[in-house]
């Protein structure tokens, strides 16, 4: 899910909020696309929408098949630019940077529910996305946007260890990270997501506490326990760290089940698990910006509906190894990849898996003993 | 129009200040109005989710001061330091030799030195990466293969794998400076210098180091402030596991919603490389500096 475009990207980015701060001076410009929605709803007939012809989707890299912008353009002629972003934080800075032109964006839940909160999204006319109907039961209703109302789930996945089967055993518990035997073979061969939320959760899930505790003393324990981490760890890597599995430079990672399925074609002794204290669940949704068009929201509507087709739904995790929440699409897949428990984990593992939610001003609590983490010897 | 040429004819100081226009300009928009709105956010409280809210506060400023955020000042200027000290003695002798040659060959030796760094950045710095890898880098297996080493020499992921990377990326700017300073050597003085029987490193003590001055100066700014606030060699050659403090402003910004003290820290910041800056007018005077 999160390889990346580059760091670069960054200062780029930086600059472009300072700059961009003065654009946001004219603070009409956000609503506007969901109030003359409305109307236009109604008048219909008499000013016919028509979709643009071309809309630009932010994504994570390599996370949908190129072939379906192909397949999209040949079918109603809209052409599909992708950009790509690296992580949440990253993707809703650029947003409240006032970055506009995004017809589509894929948020995951927790900032899903902060985007909602901050009414950076735009409402889905559901009436356009008639294939509504193909996604599962049990992701129309999940708690950061019930109904369907602003997203439509895109992918889900989960967050573990990946491993070496051969080199290193079978991880069991978060214990070969957060109390690392010095004499194991993957000491100092290990690395953990470059990301605060994921890095406390699973220290705060080997603790056996709540992966969104705003307690300051289970915070301060979890804080430790990746303290005691890093001495083992490589390094922090959000964008590489399942090339570095597959090439041997690491024996094993923390990170997300789809990136170390994809990293299996490479080498094949990759594997994928997820502790028994539990492991972090995540949906990634494609939402609407408030900031859009209603040119663009048409077009962008139009492709929610096309992905939402049993075949691409199908192409989708054919591409990126991650499960469909795509209830349609599951018979246009193989069975082994139904049956493999790292992509559709069984029901007593997904018991003990927990969404990261947001955490309100807490978060500041996050970042800061994160950089303390990261500054500690 | 007419009285408009006439006025400008009479007036040549109205003729540079239209022609200063167009950067005035750019320099406003780009640059001034920028770090103003930077000096702004820095004084007030972050939105919980990014954004800045309008409350007054000096907060931010205080937090600076933070042992944490002290530490990794202290550690970034280790950094740079080292970093400015190995461009120096690396860059120094390489301008000398450059200076030395034929005029003709100067050129195409600049060129040399310049072609490998119109490559991005980024692309550079990952290519280190496959030099440095601990276990599957080509320095370690190489050396492991030849049995000159039992164990990987730890070469990723620490403060030396970033000066390794910094060094690299800096080394044309400590060496075009000194290279001009001493490409303007009067010659006349060397050999007025050893037809007074001065010993060869007499000469470079007493006559060619303190006219490269200015260019050494010059290039140790230059390499001195972005080592400095780094943040793209120490994510990935320190394998994410040092801080400077260009990460901790960017994640403020990317990753920790708190745009105020991210102002507040580059800031600070601007101020310790204003102080830099000061030092070098200090060290130098306005005519050593028109030379470079």
């Amino acid at each position: 899910m999160k390889r990346y475009t580059l760091l670069l990207l960054s200062v780029l980015l930086v600059l472009g909020l300072l700059l961009s701060a003065c654009a946001k001076a004219t603070p009409t410009a956000a609503p506007q696309p969901e109030k003359t929605e409305q109307p236009q709803a109604t008048e219909a007939p008499a000013t016919e929408v028509q979709p643009a012809k071309e809309i630009v989707f932010y994504n994570w890299s390599e996370y949908i098949d190129p072939e379906i912008y192909t397949l999209f353009e040949k079918e109603t002629g809209i052409k599909v630019v992708e950009d790509n972003f690296s992580s949440n934080e990253e993707l809703l800075a650029k947003l409240q940077g006032g970055a506009t032109g995004y017809a589509l964006i894929v948020p995951s839940d927790y900032t899903v529910k902060i985007m909602i909160d901050q009414n950076m999204l735009a409402p889905l006319d559901q009436d356009k996305i008639p294939n509504l109907k193909n996604l599962a039961e049990r992701f129309r209703n999940l708690y950061y946007d019930p109904g369907n109302k602003y997203c439509i789930p895109y992918q889900w996945g989960t967050t573990g260890i990946g491993y070496l089967d051969g080199q290193v055993d079978k991880p069991e518990s978060w214990s070969v990270l957060f109390d690392p035997d010095p004499n194991a073979p993957y000491y100092g061969r290990m690395t953990m997501l470059d990301d605060a939320r994921e890095a406390f959760a699973a220290a705060l899930i080997y603790l056996g506490y709540d992966a969104n505790t705003t307690d300051e003393k289970q915070l301060e324990e979890a804080k430790q326990a990746l303290i005691r981490a890093k001495a083992a760890l490589s390094g922090y890597d959000s964008d590489t760290y399942e090339d570095l599995l597959a090439s041997g430079e690491n024996l094993m990672a923390h990170g997300w089940n789809g990136d170390f399925l994809q990293a299996q074609e490479e080498n094949e002794n990759i594997a994928y698990t997820i502790p028994k204290e539990g492991g972090v669940i995540w949906v990634d949704n494609v939402c609407i910006p408030a900031t859009v068009t209603p040119e663009q929201k048409l077009a962008a509507e139009m492709f929610l509906d096309f992905i939402l087709r049993p075949d691409i739904g199908a192409m989708i995790s054919e591409f990126n190894y991650y499960a469909t929440p795509n209830k349609a699409a599951e018979a246009n897949l193989d069975a082994d990849f139904l049956n493999d428990p790292a992509v559709y984990p069984p029901q007593k593992v997904l018991d003990r898996l927990q969404f990261i939610k947001p955490v309100g001003d807490a978060e500041a609590n996050y970042q800061r003993m994160w950089d303390e983490v990261k500054a500690a010897p | 129009m007419k009285k408009l040429l006439t006025l400008l004819r009479k007036r040549p100081s109205f003729q540079a200040w239209l022609l200063l226009l167009p950067s005035a300009f750019w320099l406003f928009v780009f640059f001034i109005a920028p770090l103003f709105i930077v000096l702004i956010y820095s004084f007030l409280e972050r939105g919980t989710y990014g954004g800045v809210q309008w409350h007054f506060t000096l907060e931010n400023y205080r937090r600076t001061f933070d042992p944490l955020y002290f530490k990794t000042f202290g550690r970034s200027f280790y950094i740079a330091i080292v970093t400015t000290i190995a461009t120096l003695l690396i860059g120094y002798p390489l301008a000398y030799y450059i200076a030395s040659r034929p005029a003709k060959r100067r050129g195409t030796l600049v060129l040399a030195l310049m072609i490998p760094f119109w490559t991005n950045f980024l692309v550079r710095t990952y290519a280190w990466l496959t030099l440095l890898r601990t276990h599957t880098g080509l320095i370690n297996v190489t050396l492991m293969s030849l049995g000159w080493i039992q164990k990987p020499l730890p070469l990723f992921g620490n403060d030396f794998a970033i000066i390794v990377g910094l060094v690299y990326g800096w080394l044309p700017d400590m060496v075009l400076p000194i290279y001009a300073a001493l490409d303007r050597l009067d010659h006349s003085l060397l050999e007025a210098a050893s037809d007074l029987y001065a010993s060869g490193p007499n000469v470079f003590r007493r006559i060619v180091w303190p006219l490269s001055l200015p260019g050494v100066v010059a290039g140790s700014m230059l390499v001195f402030i972005p080592s400095l606030g780094a943040f793209v060699t120490p994510a990935i050659l320190g394998g994410g596991k040092t801080l400077m403090i260009g990460n901790i402003i960017s994640n403020q910004f990317l990753a920790a919603h708190d745009w105020p003290f991210g102002s507040a820290l580059s800031f600070v910041m601007m101020a310790v490389m204003l102080a830099a800056t000061l030092i070098y007018f200090r060290a130098t005077s306005d005519e050593e500096r028109r030379q470079l």
